[in-house]
């Protein structure tokens, strides 16, 4: 365990301070990366994917250093990834864990997938309910068509 | 019972419980058998058709007017404001100002939610493309409960285009609501989309999947037949090989109970042969009929005057 830790670690640096997002499933950290925007964003990011994880298989990290992130990111992050984890990082400690929770309402966060939606027709701020976490669906409020985690377009 | 729907939009079926259904058929029911001839004397109704419904936009312009109430509106976006670039939001906000109540035909998906967002007054959708019609369900469940008495324990039968049918969507989701057992009758291209059937599977609703009617035919109380509609199909070729699928005429009835109702929600193709329109069994003029009390019970409901 320590000799996979330390392999780990070789890969993946630690950081001093800021954000690291774990359990993201392999296949969608580079969506989770895209959402977060590091256009604007002048700090090291550590990113890995394929890394092996007892409880997921296969799994992505995404280590963000000197950076914090909104309530908003962190809602986007809930609906690709409901089992990632988000930790605050202080000293090279985990100061604290911010719990991802699949909002009950979206708002605003993602795209409706049906053309005909008048939400893609009008400026209007998106609006969906949550159907079911497991298999996950969401509804949109506007044209009431459910959409499952593959449909899904962030803003 | 007006206090509870007056200023409420009715957009989606799913937005009314069973208690709304049966206080909206109740109302109905009253001004069925006594006409409120001066019920909307003092209200206007918009009727706003973004695109053409000719029978939906007459039914609701009957309906108020039988109240005695004024109607205003358009029916073809040519002749608006939105040819000139309008957006759906502003036309409300300014149509609310000169009606009580709207009334919404719109092709795009949601445009109702919007509207009564933007509205003051209630709005009443009536269509927002292939998504809600909440006043033909409340029709089609009138007529089910005038023609059979009751609304549970039927047997009840969709058949036709179970696939892309609005009116089959909406009226599911509202027989959800009462004890009854639905038959889906549909070649397996055009049969019901799987998540009507899961939200079936959580009411614990009974339900049966099958392509041969007759095979059914004798267990059922109502048959609701659709047409296969071509305008849905992206592809001619599919439509040619499904559009005669089903077609009924009165041998059916050698087949079935004796008081089953035939309902349509019209306009029919040849899936009904004109063979059994006078036979007590087909319901469908006496469905379409049935919008009159229904929208004028909406109409009422909504604006407080009932």
């Amino acid at each position: 365990m320590a000799k996979y830790q330390a392999k780990r670690e070789i890969k993946i640096p630690a950081i001093k301070d800021g954000t690291v997002i774990d359990h993201i499933p392999s296949r969608i950290t580079f969506k989770i990366m895209r959402l977060i925007d590091p256009q604007e964003y002048n700090h090291t990011i550590n990113l890995a994917l394929n890394l092996n994880s007892k409880k997921m298989g296969k799994k992505g990290i995404i280590k963000l250093s000197s950076r914090k992130l909104t309530q908003d990111e962190v809602n986007k992050i809930s609906i690709l990834a409901p089992n990632a984890t988000v930790s605050i990082i202080r000293d090279y400690a985990v100061k604290k864990k911010i719990e991802v929770k699949i909002p009950r309402l979206i708002e605003k966060i993602v795209r409706c997938s049906n053309p005909n939606c008048i939400t893609n027709a009008e400026d209007v701020r998106t609006r969906f309910s949550l159907v079911s976490k497991e298999p996950f669906s969401i509804r949109c409020n506007y044209c009431e068509r459910a959409m499952s985690r593959d449909d899904i377009k962030l803003n | 019972m007006g206090g509870k729907f007056k200023g409420r939009d009715i957009i989606s079926i799913r937005d009314l419980s069973k208690a709304d259904l049966l206080a909206i058929l109740d109302a109905a029911k009253k001004l069925d058998q006594k006409p409120k001839r001066d019920l909307m004397v003092s209200k206007v109704l918009a009727t706003l058709f973004f695109e053409p419904s000719t029978r939906t936009r007459l039914s609701f312009m009957s309906a108020m007017e039988r109240m005695g109430g004024k109607v205003l509106g358009f029916e073809n976006t040519e002749v608006t404001s939105v040819k000139k670039g309008e957006t759906l939001w502003d036309t409300i906000k300014m149509v609310a100002q000169y009606a009580d109540v709207i009334v919404q035909r719109h092709p795009t998906e949601g445009a109702a939610r919007l509207a009564a967002e933007a509205s003051s007054v209630p709005v009443i959708n009536a269509g927002d493309g292939a998504n809600q019609h909440p006043t033909q369900t409340l029709l089609d469940l009138y007529t089910i409960r005038k023609e059979k008495a009751k609304l549970d324990n039927l047997n009840i039968a969709f058949v036709g285009d179970l696939k892309y049918g609005r009116t089959v969507h909406s009226l599911c989701i509202a027989l959800s609501h009462f004890r009854t057992k639905l038959y889906f009758i549909a070649p397996e291209a055009l049969q019901m989309p799987k998540s009507y059937l899961g939200d079936l599977d959580n009411k614990k609703i009974p339900y049966i999947v099958e392509q041969d009617l007759m095979k059914v035919a004798p267990d059922l109380d109502v048959i609701y037949m659709t047409r296969i509609q071509k305008e849905r199909f992206p592809d001619p070729v599919e439509y040619n090989k499904l559009k005669g699928v089903y077609r009924i005429d009165k041998s059916l009835l050698g087949h079935t109970k004796k008081d089953v109702r035939i309902m349509h929600p019209l306009p029919r193709v040849d899936e009904i042969n004109t063979d059994l329109d006078d036979f007590p069994q087909a319901a469908y003029f006496r469905q379409a009929g049935n919008g009159i009390p229904v929208r004028q019970a909406v109409i009422a409901l909504v604006s407080g005057m009932m």
